[in-house]
């Protein structure tokens, strides 16, 4: 083929961009580490064995835990309103939609920091409370893991209402109609057929979610005031505070791992273009 | 009829929740009081003390400057590798695209901080260049899997024919070709566009000596103390999302009529 | 349309071009562009427009928020910062790892104006790598409308009545060092023994904090959101002059003593300009704009004379009499401070 060579400037670029990044970080997950951090080209396999320690354990347990509770929020909060959407008339849909989709284009750290405000003690949620008498004291709604949750579920609510969409928007509408004539109840018109159908695109929102929520740090940081502290506060933290960037390669390493274990299980329910994002 | 209604309300409750937190962040932003969550009089005077913050207006421009640039060059870069994968035997496809996945399906973390090993290793100077570098690398994939559908879709014979009828290689591509892939093209330029400007992980472990974008320098002002410069900002920046939408409803509809 | 597009790259590109370009050399023969890396809320903004004016230099400010941080940034290297303001025990770490550059006090004719008691301290013994800033010490800001009483024992903080309502410094040596004064320790320890009762201690007292921060606990203090926070002096009277409800005491069991100081890192390629700047800010005037802004105690005997009395007369920005009796200056702990960046992990994390 002749247009061969035009692949060219990508492959470098994928070379020293993605892969070779990922190649030196994997390298110093391996290598010691001098007392004031410097790296050592040594092998070890201490800082994986640090990660067994249960403290860190804890960490990663509380991390997938918290990830797979705002996974499962975003999804009964958006499966119905994708389908919602999708019943809507063609002109409405677009609209509602883009509404969607319109807090997107506000930028993530400002979407999180609104949070914080709505949150505080002096806040307008806890303003609103006492001025009415329901409460005497502000309730402390900041700075625990509701609010880091809360704030993973306001973030990427849209990663999951997006791809469901789609596939439901493209369902053939005839499917549901001749099963309602061959007297399914609409229960069992969802069951069998709706969401079945629409299984693409749950994976694909179960994995756009789950992704971020399981390696953020900001949301944690801010919401969470430094109390919770998640697989990416962790590796955060030993490269821009602790100086050990062995171990957060180590821990960077495992996440990885995690994630590409949960995609294999996760490609058998998806079919080859199904549930894409466009 | 009630079911109408509950869903209706549903949708109602769900969109609030999306957009009561940014309906805030506006009505503070000219709330006099710096400090207390009450209110206590309008003012403008946070809009104008942004304005005066001149690491916010650079922050600012190195946003879009590096949201553009790089969704620009991931377009190029990613068109042109859309076509040379679309053409390689399934073997070669495969590498190619699981090389492709990869940033999509790396968290954003991971991407950053091996972005940082790779350019202190490689001793460059974190900056502006690193931080748009950063940014190519995980656009570009986004714009190739926008690209390669289109691809797929379209008549291979339509190339040949402009070539039988002696069109250059290159009049192919940009009177044939191009036309017929330019909305998977926009709309990988786009996503490439929105992913950078919303990025925050990647910007903040490439960034060096006092190089910000709007995410490191909201990050900042978060850790430095609540100022209400921010919500100003994020009015600003809202509506200009907003008006942009309504422009954009406003030509989709001109251009059915 | 399609111009209108090609138009907006080109000029895109042209002001990225320069934008990351590098600066020049000006009109007084000076390089125009200088990094200064500070911590947040430490310096007097005008005093930076102030120079940039008369030197024709252009100041590129940022804010880091623990030394830890700082030194991190700093050993990773691909940066350029000019100035940084460490605290004593960073000054030695970083001396002890080659990060700083020896100054030129010829460049530093101002350095007259700093008191003697703050010339020559052990961190840096003769002076060679940096000149100091300010001074304080560490201590308990309070809500009297909140708290009853007085407090004077680093233990309130671990008062069960004030459950979500404390905040902590998420700082390692700052919070792991008092705690180690409430135990009755050095908070130079290398005693394992008490590096581990300080850490259950701090794990008990954890459903008690309601946020560890930095900078941003002024906030919360302020606006009367948390009763009470570990805070550094300079910071605790900028607080009491925005709420008067608010008192600052230095807990009877002993607190740190520290110093920050002025300094030029290796990554500088132009110390020269650097070293203009740090003589700048030892001008009395200018270091007692400074002091007036953050309120912290100056290092620079004659600034004091141009601040208000009644700053300078407050002994708790000012202690009187032997400074070292009332409070304990950090310590670079070598390889050690590996153990005190595991059990902080540990705390936060528990």
């Amino acid at each position: 083929m002749k247009k061969k060579w035009l692949s060219i400037p990508y492959a470098l670029w994928a070379l020293i961009f993605s892969i070779a990044p990922l190649v030196i970080i994997a390298v110093y997950s391996f290598c010691s580490r001098s007392p004031y951090g410097k790296i050592i080209y040594k092998f070890t396999f201490e800082h994986y064995r640090k990660f067994m320690e249960p403290i860190y354990l804890n960490v990663l347990w509380r991390s997938l835990l918290l990830a797979m509770i705002s996974t499962v929020v975003c999804l009964l909060v958006g499966y119905p309103m994708a389908m919602i959407i999708s019943k809507a008339s063609l002109k409405k849909r677009n609209i509602l939609m883009m509404l969607f989709v319109l807090p997107l284009w506000t930028n993530f750290l400002l979407r999180t920091y609104a949070w914080m405000v709505l949150l505080r003690d002096q806040g307008p949620i806890n303003q609103l409370l006492l001025s009415l008498g329901i409460i005497d004291e502000p309730l402390k709604l900041l700075y625990n893991t509701g609010a880091v949750t809360l704030g993973m579920v306001y973030n990427f609510i849209p990663f999951m209402v997006l791809p469901v969409y789609s596939v439901l928007a493209k369902m053939d509408e005839c499917l549901i109609e001749a099963a309602k004539d061959l007297g399914a109840t609409s229960t069992q018109v969802f069951l069998k057929i709706t969401l079945p159908l629409s299984m693409p695109g749950v994976v694909s929102g179960i994995i756009m979610v789950f992704m971020p929520a399981v390696s953020t740090f900001v949301i944690s940081d801010l919401l969470g005031g430094g109390q919770t502290i998640l697989l990416g506060n962790l590796i955060q933290n030993q490269f821009l505070v602790a100086r050990n960037w062995q171990f957060g390669s180590a821990i960077s390493m495992i996440m990885m791992v995690l994630i590409v274990i949960a995609m294999t299980i996760s490609s058998k329910y998806k079919s080859e273009d199904g549930g894409g994002l466009w | 009829m009630v079911k109408k209604l509950i869903k209706r309300g549903y949708a109602l409750l769900v969109y609030l929740f999306l957009y009561l937190p940014i309906f805030l962040l506006i009505l503070y932003s000219f709330n006099d009081s710096k400090y207390r969550g009450s209110w206590s009089g309008f003012t403008l005077r946070w809009y104008k003390e942004l304005f005066k913050d001149r690491t916010i207006v650079a922050a600012l421009y190195n946003t879009f400057a590096i949201a553009i640039l790089s969704a620009l060059i991931a377009t190029i870069i990613g068109t042109i590798s859309a076509i040379a994968i679309h053409k390689m035997s399934p073997r070669w496809k495969m590498t190619f695209m699981n090389v492709t996945y990869l940033p999509v399906m790396n968290p954003d973390i991971v991407i950053g901080i091996s972005l940082l090993a790779l350019f202190v290793a490689l001793k460059m100077h974190l900056g502006f260049f690193t931080i748009l570098l950063g940014h190519i690398t995980f656009n570009t994939p986004y714009v190739i899997l926008a690209v390669l559908p289109k691809l797929k879709h379209l008549n291979p014979y339509l190339e040949e024919a402009a070539l039988d009828l002696g069109a250059t290689p290159m009049q192919a591509f940009f009177k044939v070709v191009l036309p017929e892939i330019m909305p998977g093209v926009v709309t990988g330029g786009l996503l490439a566009f929105t992913l950078s400007l919303d990025d925050f992980m990647v910007s903040f472990f490439t960034t060096g000596s006092g190089v910000n974008t709007l995410s490191i320098k909201v990050y900042s002002m978060t850790k430095l103390g609540v100022s209400p410069k921010i919500n100003a900002l994020s009015t600003l920046l809202f509506i200009g999302v907003l008006s942009l939408f309504v422009l954009l409803q406003s030509r989709e509809k001109n251009i059915k009529e | 349309m399609k111009r209108i597009v090609l138009l907006m790259v080109v000029c895109m590109l042209m002001v990225g071009v320069v934008g990351c370009g590098q600066g020049k050399t000006n009109e007084q023969g000076y390089y125009d562009k200088l990094n200064v890396y500070n911590w947040g809320d430490y310096i007097e903004p005008a005093v930076l427009e102030d120079f940039e004016k008369e030197y024709g230099i252009k100041i590129n400010y940022e804010n880091y928020a623990t030394n830890e941080e700082m030194f991190a940034k700093i050993q990773a290297g691909g940066t350029d910062y000019d100035v940084i303001f460490p605290s004593e025990y960073m000054i030695e770490a970083m001396m002890n790892e080659g990060l700083l550059q020896e100054l030129d006090f010829k460049n530093l004719p101002n350095y007259k104006n700093i008191g003697d008691q703050f010339k020559n301290i052990a961190y840096d013994p003769d002076n060679k790598y940096s000149v100091p800033y300010f001074w304080g010490t560490m201590g308990i800001v309070y809500n009297t409308k909140k708290v009853d009483g007085k407090i004077d024992s680093w233990d309130a903080l671990w008062d069960e009545k004030y459950k979500g309502d404390i905040v902590m410094i998420d700082s390692v040596r700052d919070t792991v060092g008092i705690t180690l004064k409430k135990l009755g320790y050095s908070l130079n320890t290398r005693n394992m023994d008490e590096l581990e009762k300080a850490k259950e201690a701090l794990i008990k007292q954890k459903p008690l904090v309601k946020a560890y921060e930095v900078d941003a606990y002024k906030d919360m203090m302020i606006s009367g959101e948390a009763a009470m926070s570990l805070a550094w002096s300079g910071d605790a009277m900028l607080l009491i002059d925005e709420n008067p409800d608010l008192a600052y005491t230095i807990p009877k069991e002993g607190t740190n003593l520290w110093f920050d100081a002025i300094a030029v890192p290796t990554t500088s390629k132009h110390k020269k300009e650097a070293e203009l700047f740090i003589n700048y800010m030892m001008r009395p005037e200018v270091a007692a704009k400074c002091a007036a802004y953050v309120k912290y105690a100056t290092a620079n005997t004659e600034a004091m004379n141009l601040l208000p009395r009644e700053d300078v007369e407050n002994e708790l920005a000012y202690p009187k009499g032997d400074l070292f009796e009332k409070g304990e200056v950090f310590i670079d702990l070598g390889e050690f401070t590996t153990e005190y960046d595991r059990i902080w992990t540990e705390i936060k994390v528990h």
